[in-house]
């Protein structure tokens, strides 16, 4: 794997965003870890920094989500693997704006290092969680981490927001324009469809992220009052000066949040249709259908941002009203869910030619995440029991199955699948599959038993159980269980670091379309021709492939 | 702390103990959708281990119509799950509090709960965030001039009686916490600029931990208080004791003193 810096071409793009998310990940997980093991043994001083005080704690908390959401789950499934097969799947030679591919992932690097460099400054990293509510995120002599990590905080995601931006105007007028002649709407890949879906979503959220951001950095210096209502006291000062509502905050935070949710799912969702298709050699039934629920899941995503807010003090029938559209979105779901099910189903996975490679094996953890997590979705989705739920571990559990799991399955999924155009070869098998039965015990071991906690009623963002929820004791076993799953999830994905390193340099050398797949991205340099085929032509029993590739052209098929 | 000690113990990992009207409903919703997604989610996984081991393959893609039914079926649950669960919203949220309930005030406050009661005025008296002082007994900023706030009385503890419905109005003077008592199945946040209403009515004397459920700074995790459900003659003379005091020394030295 040869890496150059300073390129514009997409696929060397993409490599360096997957190494940008793949450190923001490593980073992101230690700090989990540190999370797990205070909170078991709160008063154990750490090895190479001692005591974690009540702040420490939540800045882990903030400087975790923060990576997480944005560095990882944003970049990796969306825009990094845009940049390594989107132009290809399309048929066309580059993305549409080859410099501006690369603008944005020196500002996202940029934001990287400006998020970190918040550890480093007095007082360290903003402790108010990723989603910053004022007047905490505010008024600086809120809490410790409030003042200069919360205006590098700021600068980095506005930053971020802005190579988000870049990176999605390329990938729709790439999509929009540069598809090869014959490529219709009807023959893209599934992740075509779903990068199509995010990359809309996330112009039109992250703008709105981008204006919130801008509004409270103006409240934190320019002396503005959007979110700091009159009168408001914090450490015995006075500092609301005109009469903001905090609430806006939150309606502006969450119109881009959980768009930002599906923006982390809805590739993984495209990637794991074209890996079932070509593993189990069965067409996507009702592929026209599957391609109208993505969009319908990204359209509905943005209308049902109040039920993070039931409980926040928004107008009951307000609550209603969201919690009607929440619901509606568990319809689209279901109806990928059960096409994927069936297709699985009817391809007889041990039967005929279906395989259980690597990238196939976390294609259907992905599923099995996506089931889970998705299924406590409409529980959540009720404000009668989300006002019981709301900010436990519950909670918690939910979206680290729904989004962070099913997400990083997906992540692991597409890098094992599409290691051999990123470096010509391919991972160790079975490495892999040992990595994949390890992350799966682990994963299910750390998020599931959550759910338990949260129904107890344990809330987050406690560092400890002291006074009156030490009657909490009786999760402290449980607590203890999910952080020896937790570290032995870590430790596997050093299986996973491994394999790369080594399949990158020594791996065995990928034969050409080493999956025996359909889409363009595993097309033979040569072949230009123009695209007449649907994406999954599998189960075409004429030749003894048994499958046509998008590059074969109609008249050599007869 | 005797009071703290006093707190149920959760030895399972389960709803703790339910305390109020409400929450029985609550529990019970609760538990029907646990065993709904339960159910489907045990046989989804059933449905992808089977496809794993099946070796037998299917020529042309099975059947649209049990993919059909079991979709009609789903979209039947999510229906059956929005609709009771917004009965039981629309129970506890749209109305008001009846005309009887006891007013308390919530305030938050980095990081320590405050409850004030309006005393036999039945009124809360004005406050003003530049009278705040806690060293000096005014936590909550009353306003000396006013003369309903003459007999508020300000508690750290929630001492409210059994089988009375209680109106809750919610403040904060800093930052945004979150009000969540996990016994009364209650959370809502308390927002600097707001004031928030929810009611409820606690049924079994006990007492309950009071946690704070929305981050709001260092010391988030310590801002808990108790709410200790009496009977109601216990709580008459609970507050009785306190007016006294809070009256008594306002005839000695003219001013309100916590």
């Amino acid at each position: 794997m040869k890496l150059r810096l300073f390129t514009t071409r997409h696929r060397a793009l993409g490599n360096l965003y997957l190494l940008l998310s793949l450190a923001a990940v490593a980073i992101g997980t230690l700090l989990s870890l540190v999370m797990r093991i205070h909170r078991v043994w709160p008063d154990t001083p750490l090895p190479f920094y001692g005591l974690l005080n009540p702040e420490d704690y939540l800045a882990l908390v903030t400087m975790h989500g923060t990576l997480m959401i944005f560095f990882v789950l944003t970049i990796a499934p969306q825009i990094a693997f845009a940049s390594l097969v989107l132009p290809e799947q399309i048929g066309a030679r580059s993305m549409a704006f080859p410099r501006l591919n690369a603008i944005a992932f020196w500002i996202a690097a940029a934001a990287l290092l400006v998020l970190l460099a918040a550890f480093f400054v007095p007082k360290g990293a903003p402790i108010s969680g990723w989603t910053s509510y004022p007047p905490l995120s505010a008024i600086p002599a809120a809490g410790p981490g409030e003042a200069a990590g919360m205006d590098l905080w700021l600068a980095s995601i506005g930053l971020f927001c802005l190579s988000s931006w870049l990176a999605a105007v390329n990938m729709l007028a790439t999509i929009l324009g540069e598809r090869r002649a014959g490529m219709t709407w009807s023959r893209l890949p599934m992740t075509v469809w779903a990068w199509l879906v995010t990359s809309i979503l996330t112009l039109l959220v992250f703008a709105v992220l981008l204006a919130a951001i801008v509004l409270l950095f103006s409240d934190r210096h320019f002396g503005s009052s959007f979110f700091i209502p009159a009168g408001d006291l914090v450490n015995g000062r006075i500092v609301g000066r005109g009469d903001g509502s905090p609430l806006l905050w939150l309606h502006l935070f969450w119109f881009f949040g959980h768009p930002e949710v599906y923006i982390a799912v809805l590739p993984g969702m495209g990637l794991v249709t074209s890996l079932f298709a070509n593993f189990a050699r069965r067409r996507v039934p009702g592929y026209r259908l599957m391609a109208a629920m993505l969009v319908a899941i990204g359209l509905l995503g943005l209308v049902v941002w109040g039920h993070h807010m039931f409980v926040s003090g928004m107008n009951p029938y307000a609550g209603t009203a969201f919690a009607v559209t929440t619901m509606a979105i568990a319809v689209p779901s279901t109806v990928e869910v059960l096409g994927w099910l069936s297709m699985l189903w009817d391809g007889g996975l041990r039967g005929g030619g279906s395989r259980f490679p690597t990238p196939m094996l976390f294609a259907l953890g992905f599923l099995s995440f996506f089931i889970a997590g998705g299924l406590t979705g409409p529980i959540l989705a009720q404000p009668a029991l989300d006002s019981y739920l709301h900010n436990t571990f519950f909670v918690v559990a939910h979206f680290h199955m729904v989004m962070a799991m099913a997400g990083c399955f997906s992540i692991f999924a597409g890098i094992y699948y599409w290691f051999p155009l990123m470096t010509g070869r391919l991972m160790n098998e079975t490495l892999g599959k040992l990595h994949f039965w390890l992350s799966i015990i682990g994963a299910w071991g750390t998020f599931f038993p959550m759910h338990f906690s949260g129904l107890a009623g344990e809330p987050r963002h406690y560092e400890r159980l002291t006074g009156p929820a030490t009657s909490f004791s009786g999760i402290v076993a449980n607590e203890r269980g999910i952080t020896s799953a937790a570290l032995f999830l870590a430790a596997a994905q050093l299986i996973f670091l491994w394999n790369i390193f080594v399949g990158a340099r020594r791996g065995r050398i990928a034969p050409p379309n080493p999956w025996q797949a359909t889409t363009l991205e595993w097309a033979p340099e040569s072949a230009y021709a123009p695209i007449n085929r649907g994406p999954y032509e599998y189960e075409i029993a004429v030749n003894e492939m048994n499958f046509y590739p998008q590059w074969e052209s109609a008249s050599k098929q007869e | 702390m005797p009071l703290e000690a006093l707190c149920i113990a959760q030895s399972h990992l389960w709803l703790p103990p339910n305390g109020s009207l409400h929450g029985l409903a609550v529990d019970r919703l609760m538990r029907w959708n646990l065993i709904a997604i339960c159910v489907c989610c045990l046989a989804a996984h059933i449905w992808l281990i089977a496809a794993m081991l099946r070796r037998r393959r299917r020529e042309q893609t099975g059947s649209t119509a049990l993919r059909w039914t079991l979709l009609t079926a789903l979209c039947a649950m999510y229906l059956w799950m929005a609709v009771t669960a917004q009965h039981l919203w629309a129970q506890s949220r749209y109305a008001g509090p009846s005309l009887e309930a006891m007013q308390v005030e919530v305030v938050g406050e980095q990081f320590q709960w405050y409850f004030r009661y309006p005393g036999p005025d039945a009124a809360f008296g004005s406050t003003r965030p530049n009278l705040v002082d806690a060293t000096a007994g005014n936590p909550l900023g009353l306003d000396s001039r006013d003369a309903r706030g003459q007999d508020d009385v300000v508690s750290s503890v929630l001492v409210l009686p059994a089988g009375r419905q209680v109106d809750l109005r919610l403040r904060s003077i800093d930052v945004i916490h979150g009000f969540f008592v996990p016994g009364m199945r209650l959370k809502e946040n308390t927002v600097p600029g707001l004031v928030l209403h929810v009611h409820f009515t606690p049924a079994t004397p006990g007492t309950y931990p009071i946690l704070c459920s929305q981050v709001c700074g260092l010391g988030h995790e310590r801002m808990q208080a108790i709410l200790s459900v009496v009977s109601p003659a216990e709580f008459e003379a609970w507050l009785a004791a306190r007016e006294h005091v809070r009256t008594g020394q306002r005839d000695t030295t003219g001013a309100p003193v916590q």
